[in-house]
C-alpha cells in the first residue's frame, strides 16, 4: 500500500484540526493519567499534556507554530474563562467581603514576598539584568506578567516561561507543601496558590471544589491588577535593582 | 449558554477597548472581570444561563492552559545559560511566596474570628 502521505499531510497542515485534536488528546490521556495515578502531583495535567505536545512537536514535522494554528481555539479561551471567575466570586460575595482583611493581607505577603525573594536570589546568584527583571512578575497571570516585564527591561518571552514555570511549580508542589506545614483550610491553600501561581494555581484549586477555586481566582486577579501597577513602581523607585 | 458565552466575549471586547483607549497596564480579560463583578454585585447574584456558560468554562481551566504551556517546554532550553540562578529563584521564590500567603491569611483570619470553617 502506498499512501500519499505527504500530500494528506500538505491537506491538514494548514487546518486547525490537528492541533486541535492534540490538545484535546493530550489534555484527556493526561487527565485519566493523573486519575490513574491517585491525583499524584507530579501527574499535574498541564505539565503532562505540555510535555506530550512538546515531545510530538520535536519528534514530528509538526511544528510549533502550526500546532497553534489549531491551539490557539483553546488558547483564546483563556480570556473569557478569566472574566468567568466573577461568578464563583460574586456567589461568595458574602464571605469574600467578611474577609476582606485577611485576604488583601494574605495577598500583599504573598506577593511581594514571592517577587522580591525571586528578584534577591536572581540578583545574588549573578544572573544578568534582563534575566532578573522578568522575575519579578512571575507570580501573575502570563499576559499581564509580559507587559510589566517590558517596562521594568526584561525580556517578555523570558517572562512567559518564567511564569508558566511557576504556576506549574505551584500547582504541582503547593498543595501538598501547604499541608504539610499544617494549612488544611482549603480557603487559605486556595488564596495562597491564586496568590503564588496565577491561573495554573487556580486551575489546581478548583479541582479541591469551587470554594479553594473561587479564594485562588480573586487572589489570582488582586494580585495581577495590583502588581501591574506596583511592580513597575518599585522598579522605578529603586526598591529593586 | 450561548447567551452567557456572548456575555463573557462583549465583556473581553469592552476591556481590550477601555486598556487600549485608556492605555491602562491591566490586560483587558481582567478588566472584563472587574466589570462583571461589579455588574453582579449589583445585580445581587448571577443568573443561571451565565453560571451554566462559566462554570463550563471553570470547570476545564487546566485545559486552557495547555498550549502555552507546550510552547514554553520548549523554549526551556533558552534558558540553560542562568538555569541555575533562575530555577533557584524559580522555586525558592514560589514556594516562600505560597507560604507566607497562606501563613498570613491564616493569622489575620484567626483574628476575624470564626464564622463558619472552611472544612
Amino acid at each position: 500500500m502506498n499512501l500519499p502521505l505527504y500530500e494528506i499531510w500538505a491537506y491538514l497542515q494548514p487546518t486547525p484540526l490537528v492541533g486541535l485534536t492534540l490538545t484535546l488528546a493530550a489534555y484527556v490521556l493526561a487527565t485519566s493519567l493523573y486519575g490513574r495515578g491517585r491525583e499524584h502531583p507530579l501527574l499535574n495535567p498541564v505539565l503532562l499534556a505540555a510535555l506530550l505536545i512538546a515531545s510530538v512537536v520535536s519528534l514530528t514535522p509538526l511544528d510549533y507554530a502550526t500546532y497553534f494554528q489549531g491551539a490557539q481555539f483553546v488558547h483564546f479561551l483563556l480570556g473569557p474563562a478569566t472574566i468567568a471567575l466573577a461568578v464563583p466570586l460574586v456567589a461568595r460575595g458574602r464571605e469574600l467581603r467578611r474577609l476582606a482583611v485577611p485576604i488583601a493581607g494574605g495577598i500583599l505577603a504573598g506577593g511581594v514576598v514571592a517577587a522580591g525573594s525571586a528578584v534577591a536570589i536572581g540578583w545574588a546568584l549573578g544572573a544578568s539584568d534582563r534575566s532578573v527583571c522578568p522575575l519579578a512578575p512571575k507570580s501573575i497571570t502570563a499576559p499581564i506578567a509580559m507587559g510589566v516585564a517590558e517596562r521594568i527591561g526584561g525580556l517578555p518571552s523570558l517572562a512567559a516561561v518564567l511564569v508558566v514555570a511557576t504556576g506549574i511549580l505551584g500547582a504541582v508542589a503547593g498543595p501538598a507543601l501547604l499541608r504539610r506545614l499544617g494549612f488544611t483550610d482549603v480557603r487559605v491553600i486556595g488564596l495562597a496558590l491564586g496568590t503564588a501561581s496565577h491561573g495554573i494555581g487556580t486551575a489546581r484549586a478548583f479541582q479541591d471544589g469551587p470554594l479553594c477555586g473561587s479564594f485562588a481566582g480573586l487572589a489570582m486577579a488582586v494580585n495581577g491588577a495590583a502588581s501591574a501597577l506596583l511592580i513597575p513602581l518599585a522598579f522605578s523607585l529603586g526598591a529593586l535593582p | 449558554m450561548v447567551q452567557g458565552v456572548l456575555t463573557l466575549l462583549v465583556l473581553q471586547l469592552v476591556g481590550e477597548v477601555l486598556a487600549r483607549a485608556f492605555r491602562l497596564p491591566v490586560p483587558g480579560p481582567v478588566i472584563g472581570l472587574l466589570l462583571l463583578i461589579l455588574a453582579l454585585s449589583w445585580r445581587g447574584g448571577a443568573p443561571d444561563w451565565l453560571t451554566e456558560a462559566a462554570e463550563g468554562l471553570l470547570r476545564h481551566l487546566s485545559l486552557l492552559f495547555v498550549p502555552a504551556a507546550a510552547g514554553v517546554v520548549l523554549h526551556l532550553e533558552r534558558l540553560r545559560d542562568e538555569a541555575f540562578s533562575l530555577g533557584t529563584a524559580l522555586v525558592l521564590s514560589t514556594l516562600l511566596g505560597l507560604v507566607a500567603a497562606a501563613w498570613t491569611t491564616r493569622r489575620l483570619m484567626a483574628r476575624t474570628g470564626p464564622e463558619e470553617a472552611g472544612r
